[in-house]
């Protein structure tokens, strides 16, 4: 399995790490619910270790009103406690406070009038007070470094492997001797692969200053693999000459040894790079096809020039910010009820545009293509009448945000990863409805001789309808998913729409799987483009590479063959 | 049916006869508060509307005559614009807001050292007349003769011209191109040493559209009916037939595409000292399609329907953008719907239609009573 980090948790205080089950809807919740349930296990089957209670509340007293010397001892002694995590944290921070009429300490939040004020053990609100009403429990540094190291040992226990893995990482940058064994003791009972890493790097790290050479050696043929800014950057520092000319690293087979290691990584990095644009490409790529795919159906399948796609495209992202209004505490859920409200809205308008307008003009592809354009310009307006003509905010779920950390050179943005599933689902359902429903074989019944389907008794003109309605509806599906990459606006479409009959061309006319290879294709040249020529100057020369191809092959990478290609 | 049509022809002919020469005329023997005096705004604002029928004329030969529907015609258009804005810009000189006797001011403030090598030979008057009709015309004949040797045709090369106008509307967006980014080129001080802003040069201006319209649309009507204007309207209605006959389609198609790429300059050239800017706005695909819609609303296919349909159109828009801004959208949306459904030869159709029946009318009552 790899490492799942969220890089939101990474930002996340360790006060929430106490509440499990709202991360459960916060993120990945499949990947969550085993380790949900254990950690409740965990909760449920451990009492309260080794020390009485008196002891513990001794300590807290002692905090509170001892000495510096005696709050050390208290910090210590409280840090036996998992449950002092909070308070311990909080102290840190320089939120902890005495309530000085009822003699507690109190985890304090400055707010208008005063302070807002919560439990320091159990977190329960407990109201605000006035400013005078509480002192703040102050730290000297010797203490401040002293509670880190607790803090951070505290964290390495807990039970949540991403807590642990930031433990590792916060500490890492003191490690001392203590530091050092209290991570050796936890290697030795650590199960997350990751958090092990993390700490076997750290120990290696140490072993690179070890006065034993065979030691280094082995540190730093063992850091080879892995991939972590920190090698790196050691790494180089022991390459690297200093002003006088003399190198970091006086040992010249260490030296040699570290070149190699570091040009092992960074051939590593290399690769993860690639990967990323790949990734990129192929997120871009899904936005193209996902926008050319309903276009595919209707210029493709049907031959009916759709100028209004891309209004359709907007409807559906408009949809989806509708729904979040109707339901503005389950952003989530109404992402989801928007994919077939959107694929509904926009339907109905395709049929609507289909019997209201292109039915009269069959046969007529240039005057469809003015029709459709007139259409387009009246959605617009439209919109820009309801909606106001400026950009609508799509909120993104947390779910969708925050990307997957794979380690510290590659990691992926969720938004667009489900996006490239979203794609393939979408791909999927709709080459499925072509091949295997009653309306698929009717689709292609008329699009391959549309005479000889009617006398077979297939109703062409509602099958017309019904098409351009599926290709429509799949538009407005399009549109969620792009409501969440880009401003949701009146000209949402008009961006979209030469880039997805070029897809579609280029893919060529009549095949789905050429609009998704063309997709793929166009979006992974763009990406890997972009770093030599900026943004625009690839989309440009994109463009004018499908230009020339398409003087070259008009009938796209894909042409169809036989009496179909006649029409 | 001939005398008809020429009948509407010499009528709008002499319209624009009369616009052309009777505005400057008025302006020039009337007093400035006369009512017969024009204004500066409605003198450039008919200037603009005969290089926008200049425009409409251009792509009614390439789409009326030869069938191909370019959705890229603005681009030209825009071409032909940003060659006379650069002479324009040259002409500036040092009167820039920075004062730099050779660099116009959006380089002077991209830090830019030296005039790009395209920028030269702009400050020569000729040398910019030469530009805007040659690089309209080469960028038609690069992209007709790829296209048309492979014989791209329909709604695909529609599509493709639209992404050309599309790319160049982004190319033309970065300031790395040098021609003023987003901003584009304005400003202007001069033309020809005289000052652009004064009200004799409006009138030059728009003497110059008028003038140039007239000599187009004498020009256009003698190819379409000449030997190769024949041949090219056979291509529009049976393009493999005219083929199988021996003639190189593609070459024929490729002249008309030059030819209106260079007229469509034209327009651009004539446009850009009357509004006084021009920037990448003008690539953009929806000014190409309302283009499309001028010619759609005057009647394809017959020259000066194309110059009604421009005019016609762009008063609407000025009239009802004045009123309610919101309105034009709708009424551009429900123009292109109506006048595909429902008037598939525009207005001029229109009118034919109705003088016809009116004629057949005519015609029985006079054959009943020769009975």
């Amino acid at each position: 399995m790899p490492s799942l980090i969220f890089r939101t948790h990474l930002k996340t205080s360790p006060t929430r790490f106490k509440s499990t089950p709202f991360r459960l809807a916060n993120s990945g919740v499949f990947k969550r619910l085993p380790r949900f349930i254990f950690s409740l296990m965990l909760a449920v089957s451990l009492p309260s270790l080794a020390q009485s209670p008196s002891d513990f509340n001794q300590a807290l007293d002692l905090l509170r009103q001892g000495s510096i010397q005696d709050r050390e001892a208290a910090i210590e002694q409280l840090a036996i406690e998992p449950q002092s995590l909070n308070l311990l944290q909080a102290l840190q921070d320089g939120k902890l406070f005495e309530l000085k009429a009822e003699a507690k300490l109190v985890i304090a939040q400055e707010s208008n009038a005063g302070y807002q004020l919560s439990d320091a053990l159990s977190s329960a609100a407990l109201g605000e007070v006035d400013r005078s009403a509480v002192s703040k429990i102050n730290l000297n540094n010797k203490l401040r470094g002293n509670l880190r190291k607790l803090i951070g040992q505290l964290q390495l226990n807990a039970n949540d492997a991403d807590v642990r893995l930031t433990a590792v990482k916060a500490i890492s940058k003191e490690a001392d001797n203590k530091v050092l064994a209290l991570l050796r003791q936890r290697l030795s009972i650590e199960t997350a692969p990751t958090v092990k890493q993390a700490i076997e790097q750290i120990l290696l790290l140490q072993d690179m200053d070890s006065a034993d050479k065979a030691v280094r050696i082995d540190a730093i043929n063992q850091l080879k693999s892995h991939d972590s800014q920190d090698v790196v950057n050691r790494l180089q520092a022991m390459t690297e000459q200093n002003s006088d000319g003399e190198f970091q690293e006086a040992d010249s087979d260490i030296r040699n040894l570290a070149a190699a290691a570091l040009s092992n990584i960074q051939a590593r990095i290399q690769a993860y790079a690639a990967i990323e644009t790949v990734f990129f490409g192929l997120s871009l790529g899904a936005v193209l096809v996902l926008s050319a795919i309903g276009l595919a159906i209707t210029f493709g399948v049907m031959g009916i020039i759709n100028m209004a796609h891309g209004e359709l495209m907007m409807l559906g992202a408009y949809s989806t910010y509708v729904m979040q209004q109707l339901l503005p505490n389950h952003l989530g859920l109404a992402l989801i009820i928007s994919i077939p409200v959107a694929f509904l809205v926009s339907a109905l308008v395709g049929v609507a545009i289909e019997r209201g307008i292109i039915r009269f003009l069959y046969g007529r592809p240039l005057e469809t293509l003015l029709a459709t354009f007139g259409v387009s310009l009246f959605l617009q307006q439209t919109v820009r009448s309801i909606f106001s003509p400026l950009n609508r905010s799509v909120a993104t779920p947390s779910w969708l945000s925050g990307s997957w950390q794979i380690n510290d050179f590659l990691s992926l943005t969720w938004n667009r990863f489900y996006i490239l599933v979203f794609c393939l689902l979408v791909f999927t359902a709709l080459l499925q409805i072509l091949k295997r429903t009653k309306l698929g074989l009717e689709v292609r019944a008329v699009a391959q001789n549309r005479g000889m389907a009617r006398a077979m008794g297939i109703p062409t003109a509602k099958v017309d309808a019904m098409t351009f309605g599926l290709g429509s509806g799949i538009a407005g599906v399009a549109g969620v998913a792009l409501s969440q990459i880009t401003n949701v606006g009146p000209n949402l479409g008009q961006a979209y729409i030469v880039d997805s009959f070029m897809v579609v061309v280029f893919g060529g006319v009549g095949n789905l799987f050429g609009t998704l290879v063309a997709g793929f294709t166009l979006g992974i040249a763009n990406k890997f483009l972009e770093p030599y020529a900026g943004a625009v100057l690839a989309k440009i020369l994109v463009l004018v590479f499908i230009i020339l191809f398409i003087q070259k092959r008009p009938r796209g990478l894909f042409p169809q063959k036989g009496r179909a290609a006649e029409a | 049916m001939m005398a008809n049509l020429d009948k509407s022809y010499s009528s709008v002919l002499s319209l624009l006869l009369i616009v052309t020469l009777g505005i400057p005329l008025c302006n020039l023997l009337f007093p400035a508060d006369s009512a017969l005096h024009f204004s500066a705004y409605s003198v450039s604002l008919i200037g603009k509307y005969l290089c926008f029928a200049l425009l409409g004329l251009s792509l009614d030969m390439v789409w009326g005559y030869a069938g191909i529907l370019v959705l890229g015609q603005g681009a030209f258009f825009a071409l032909g614009g940003y060659a006379m804005g650069m002479y324009l810009m040259r002409q500036i000189g040092s009167r820039g807001v920075y004062g730099d006797a050779l660099l116009p001011d959006f380089m002077v403030f991209l830090n830019w050292k030296q005039l790009p090598w395209y920028w030269h030979g702009f400050e020569h008057f000729g040398f910019a007349l030469l530009m805007v009709v040659l690089v309209p015309g080469v960028l038609a004949f690069v992209f007709g003769w790829l296209a048309f040797r492979s014989r791209v045709t329909g709604v695909y090369l529609s599509i493709i011209t639209q992404a050309l106008t599309y790319a160049l509307l982004l190319a033309f967006f970065r300031n790395e191109m040098g021609f003023g980014g987003n901003n584009g080129l304005t400003d202007f001080k001069d033309i020809l040493g005289f000052n652009i802003q004064s009200e004799a040069v409006r009138s030059v201006l728009l003497l110059a559209s008028g003038a140039s319209l007239i000599a187009a649309l004498l020009l256009c009507r003698w190819i379409v009916n000449s030997k190769l204007g024949r041949v090219v309207t056979a291509i529009r209605d049976q393009e493999s037939r005219v083929r199988f006959l021996g003639y190189r389609v593609e070459l024929f198609k490729l002249w008309v595409f030059v030819f209106s790429a260079m007229l469509a300059g034209v327009a651009g050239a004539l446009y850009v000292p009357q509004v006084g800017i021009i920037n990448p706005s003008e690539f953009s695909p929806l000014n190409s399609l309302e283009i499309v819609i001028w010619v759609a609303v005057g009647g394809r296919g017959t020259l000066y329907g194309a110059i009604i349909g421009a005019v016609l159109v762009n008063y609407a828009k000025t009239v009802l953008t004045g009123l309610m801004p919101e309105i034009w959208l709708f009424s551009l949306g429900a123009v292109f719907v109506l006048v595909t459904l429902l008037l598939p030869d525009g207005i001029v159709g229109l009118l034919k239609r109705q003088r016809q029946t009116l004629a057949a009318k005519t015609g029985l009552k006079t054959g009943v009573a020769s009975a």
